[in-house]
């Protein structure tokens, strides 16, 4: 343990140098898989949103987010190439829903219907899944900035730039929304229960969550949580009074639903077609 | 001829290389080349990209490569995008910036806080009698805005700026 100890306070600048530390790989592989799984998942829920947002400067904002996330989620995949995960479009597209380590509320289908077909996607569902998310990502982000592995914290510095503009869009629905019609605070505060009771593995870094805090990766799960929660209590004007729950399953650990399998259906068909293709 | 000459005729190339979503603004001066190593007729360049989700990337390593390559003493050219330095929007040149508001693109607020609300004056006419009509634009770079002086609608950079290059709390 003491030798363990004097590792952990290292500072790891390359990839080269990660690979050479069995432990640090797997603690940081894990956590890059959940950061990019999440952003790949909801920007993938995001983009099924194309063309129906409310109104037109919504959809601008919206799908201009999501293509922003999306370019995120890639970074990470990049990383996880270099590391040795294999081909980052391969990462992306062709593994399997139990490899997956996404959230499992953030794979939730946006309503019933498909973007083609009979879309009743529910406009408050997308306002909370993103406003939390964003949350989330904020503070993870900020402390990834402070984390033992260099190219991460490079990274996080570059998406935080970014990201403030996602924040204050969706946090700036959520303040409308509550100050709206009756018929509008109701949608929001039943999706905002909903989201109480399945948010919960967000906010957990899995099995290698104390691999990941020793390795000084990122801040533990209670320091996490304690600034969303700080975040969100600011935000919305009436808070579910019971803990946060995982309905749904716990996704740091490879649980998943059909939804997910939905997803991966329609946005690895492309790619499954002709795996070898050059875009 | 040194090297230093044969970097300045690179530099003198990319002031050339238009940004393929914004005709007649050089990747020069947008200030997404960070660095350029000669050796012998080996020529690599370090860029940053501008925003992570820019489908551009790709056509810009292209044609900073191509260009580079019509250089008749170089053999090759390696691009390489590089996430150890963060591009922000105040790495605009001036030149760039008087190209942008040729196109009807306001630059980048010079005092912008990240979080805050910014205004920008209009490209056209100089106003600042402007509104903020989306925050998000045709591109993850820009957004867009109208002005109410001479009634046209334009588009201004986004401002981003190193989250920690401020001292504010968040």
């Amino acid at each position: 343990m003491e030798r363990g100890e004097k590792e952990m306070n290292r500072i790891v600048e390359t990839i080269h140098e990660a690979k050479e530390n069995r432990a640090y790989l797997q603690a940081l592989k894990e956590l890059l898989y959940q950061f990019a799984d999440d952003d790949f998942i909801v920007s993938y829920r995001g983009s099924e949103w194309l063309g129906l947002a409310p109104h037109i400067e919504a959809d601008v904002a919206f799908s201009s987010i999501t293509q922003n996330t999306m370019g995120h989620a890639v970074m990470y995949y990049r990383l996880l190439e270099e590391l040795g995960e294999g081909d980052s479009d391969r990462l992306a597209h062709h593994r399997l829903p139990h490899e997956r380590r996404n959230s499992v509320y953030l794979e939730k289908r946006n309503g019933s219907g498909t973007y083609l077909d009979e879309p009743h996607f529910d406009w408050a569902l997308a306002v909370v899944r993103n406003y939390f998310y964003e949350v989330l990502k904020r503070v993870r982000l900020q402390a990834a900035t402070k984390s033992s592995f260099v190219p991460l914290a490079q990274i996080a510095e570059k998406i935080l730039m970014e990201q403030t503009y996602h924040l204050a869009h969706w946090k700036m629905w959520v303040e409308q929304l509550q100050q709206s019609t009756e018929d509008a605070k109701s949608r929001i505060q039943e999706r905002i229960e909903e989201a109480w009771l399945e948010f919960g593995d967000a906010l957990q870094l899995g099995p290698k969550g104390d691999q990941i805090v020793q390795h000084q990766l990122l801040v533990d799960e209670q320091a996490m949580y304690q600034q969303w929660m700080k975040e969100i209590e600011a935000t919305l004007d009436v808070i579910p009074s019971r803990p946060l729950g995982k309905r749904l399953g716990d996704g740091r650990i490879g649980e998943y639903t059909a939804d997910l399998e939905q997803a991966i259906s329609v946005f690895a068909e492309v790619y499954e077609t002709d795996r070898e293709a050059v875009w | 001829m040194m090297n230093r000459q044969r970097e300045e005729e690179i530099r003198a190339v990319l002031q050339a290389v238009d940004d393929p979503e914004l005709p007649a603004v050089s990747v020069y001066d947008l200030g997404m080349v960070h660095h350029i190593e000669v050796h012998g007729t080996i020529v690599s360049v370090v860029m940053v990209p501008t925003f992570a989700g820019c489908p551009a990337l790709d056509f810009i390593e292209r044609d900073v490569k191509l260009a580079v390559e019509e250089i008749d003493w170089v053999d090759r050219c390696h691009v390489q995008f590089s996430f150890q330095h963060q591009w922000s929007t105040e790495m605009i040149t001036n030149v760039g910036k008087e190209q942008l508001k040729k196109h009807g693109i306001s630059p980048p607020p010079e005092n912008y806080r990240p979080g805050e609300q910014w205004t920008v004056n209009c490209p056209f006419c100089g106003s600042a009698y402007t509104s903020m009509e989306n925050i998000f634009g045709p591109t993850a770079c820009r957004s867009i805005l109208y002005c109410r002086d001479c009634r046209n609608p334009f588009e201004a950079m986004k401002p981003v700026i190193q989250y920690g290059s401020v001292s504010q709390t968040y």
